[in-house]
């Protein structure tokens, strides 16, 4: 199914893969390519590192508002359900109650409300994070196999409009990378 | 770490003389209620009851928020544990101003009448439980527990502001799983005696936790208008951060959901079963004027809130969570007012001056005592061997 499956854009490059040895190196490095107005890049590291999101200058998410917007879709239309059953399109008289007796509906609203607000915040966070993505080309470099144990990396994509294969690479070794590594793309 | 001066309240700074504006306040009060009282004293009771009620909720609100942050060993919250424990150490003041409840019992509970169960089945059935005696020792014993923890957690923690000793924060930990199983014990009970048996032919499972709901949101609202007034009047404002008002107003826009779904599921099963020794207690609150009071408080004490505190910035801005404190305070009054006086004028809402007199006197004894209590005394535990961790929290 390609469509459920989200692409990199094309390029000879993937971009550029450096690794450093310390979270205090990383978040360092971080502050100074987030200051050169870099856009297109990420931070991977073992274990979360507190203040990163400050010192890579991520704005806060959309994902809140998808939320809002997916848990109130629930709530009306599992309201507007019900109503439309019980008062046009069936109605029943159930034990004596009228046609449209709200509070009868509401915990169905509200079971709705909740169960939207959660697909919206999965599928959200899915969809805003790119993924699923079946591959990727970090996966084809030896080093960043150490991401999950004891290694930080900072990678910066070639799609970037500051993107310079070398300037950038001089760049994150003059910030205290370990090393440098330029990747492929994945084609 | 925190030095004296960060903490306290300086000399001459006006929140010195809190305490005199709350006594000027219980003077007019117990004025107005002597003055009118008298010629009224149905009216007085309920108006005493009510505003006993409220401050009572508020006191025990902030025991459970105190305990549960033990038990939990909640960090974020230690920089305003010390207005937590102003606040429940009035549970003492709360047993004082219930003695004029006593002197009512025949106004307020028509089943301490004498001779009332004699032609009413449902009430000789629950006359081993409804009795003057069992009434008062039950009262005692609910006075009794919550002072006791109050007490103890409110003493220990002042004791550990001088020791800094980390084996007082290790016993009260140990303690407040037990007494929160005590506090919610009593007060389920309490709320039973003295809300439910004004109605006494009525009976609902969900009260005590409709009470619960109520007496948490009014002491984390309450905490959402004194924390930033704190930072406003200098006060504080070097230890509660913005932080610490996002966390303040998280509990508050979660408890209004709370309070929301504990009171609908409450009214739920008695609309919807519709048997009538169940649904005359609503009705009387869905007919004539009453029927806006409950209006009010779905669209006031839930849906306004909820939409309004549901935002980041605005729960990490003083002011603005500063109104949502207010504003859900005052719907907390109107609740306890939806619960009570029904009772009393199931013709409509009819407001009193009683009311406000009433008011005046439980709330400026309240704020007296407190605002005193806060003059004597750290306004954070300044030497909690986590106020580090609390001093530094930040919301991820």
């Amino acid at each position: 199914m390609p469509f459920l499956v989200n692409q990199l854009p094309k390029g000879p490059y993937y971009g550029i893969l450096a690794e450093f040895a310390t979270p205090t190196d990383l978040y360092h490095a971080c502050e100074r390519v987030r200051d050169e107005g870099f856009t297109k890049w990420d931070a991977h590291t073992p274990f979360p590192v507190h203040g990163l999101e400050k010192a890579m200058g991520i704005r806060r998410s959309p994902l809140p508002w998808i939320v809002l917007v997916a848990g109130l879709s629930g709530a009306a239309g599992g309201f507007g359900l019900q109503w439309w059953v019980h008062a046009s399109a069936y109605p029943l008289v159930i034990s004596g109650k009228p046609y449209f007796s709200w509070p009868a509906f509401i915990p169905i609203t509200f079971e709705l409300g909740v169960l939207f607000a959660a697909f919206g915040a999965v599928l959200g966070m899915l969809a805003l994070n790119r993924l699923p993505m079946h591959h990727h080309p970090l996966f084809r470099s030896k080093v960043f196999e150490r991401v999950t144990d004891d290694a930080f990396f900072i990678s910066i994509e070639s799609w970037d409009p500051r993107f310079d294969p070398s300037a950038t690479g001089k760049l994150l070794t003059s910030l205290g990378a370990r090393s440098v590594e330029l990747l492929e793309s994945s084609e | 770490m925190i030095s004296n001066e960060q903490v306290t309240i300086p000399p001459g700074h006006p929140w010195n003389r809190i305490p005199l504006v709350g006594v000027a306040c219980a003077v007019l009060g117990v004025v107005g209620c002597a003055i009118l009282g008298p010629a009224n004293p149905k009216q007085f009771f309920f108006s005493w009851l009510m505003s006993f009620l409220f401050f009572l909720s508020l006191a025990l609100g902030a025991l459970f928020f105190v305990l549960f942050q033990y038990a939990t060993q909640g960090g974020w919250g230690i920089v305003v544990r010390r207005i937590g424990e102003t606040v429940f150490a009035m549970l003492p003041v709360m047993a004082v101003l219930f003695v004029p409840v006593l002197f009512g019992l025949h106004e307020l509970y028509s089943w301490s009448v004498p001779g009332a169960a004699e032609h009413d089945a449902l009430l000789r059935w629950k006359a081993p439980f409804l009795n003057v005696p069992f009434f008062l020792i039950r009262a005692a014993i609910y006075f009794v527990c919550w002072s006791f923890i109050a007490l103890v957690y409110y003493r220990l923690s002042r004791g550990q502001d001088a020791t800094g000793d980390p084996a007082v924060s290790a016993r009260l930990r140990k303690f407040a799983g037990p007494a929160i199983i005590v506090l919610a014990l009593t007060s389920t009970f309490a709320s039973i005696d003295w809300i439910v048996s004004l109605t006494p032919h009525w009976y609902s499972t969900m009260f005590g936790v409709y009470f619960f709901a109520g007496s948490f949101i009014g002491f984390i609202a309450l905490l959402s208008v004194v924390a930033p007034a704190m930072r406003a009047a200098g006060l504080l404002d070097t230890v509660i951060t913005a932080e610490h008002l996002q966390d303040i107003g998280k509990f508050l826009f979660a408890f209004t959901a709370f309070w929301a779904y504990i009171g609908f599921s409450q009214f739920f099963l008695i609309w919807y079963a519709n048997l009538p020794e169940e649904s005359f207690w609503f009705k009387a609150r869905l007919e004539g004027s009453w029927e806006f009071v409950s209006l009010l408080l779905m669209a006031g004490h839930f849906g306004v809130p909820f939409f309004y505190l549901m935002g980041r910035a605005v729960k990490r801005r003083g002011w603005t969570l500063a109104i949502g404190g207010t504003w859900l305070l005052a719907m907390h009054f109107v609740d306890i007012y939806w619960q009570v006086m029904p009772t009393l004028h199931p013709e409509g809402v009819r407001p009193s001056v009683l009311d406000v007199a009433a008011l005046l006197a439980v709330g400026g004894c309240f704020v007296a005592a407190a605002s005193w209590l806060m003059r004597r005394q750290a306004l954070v535990p300044m030497r909690d061997p986590r106020l580090a961790e609390s001093l530094a929290f930040e919301n991820v």
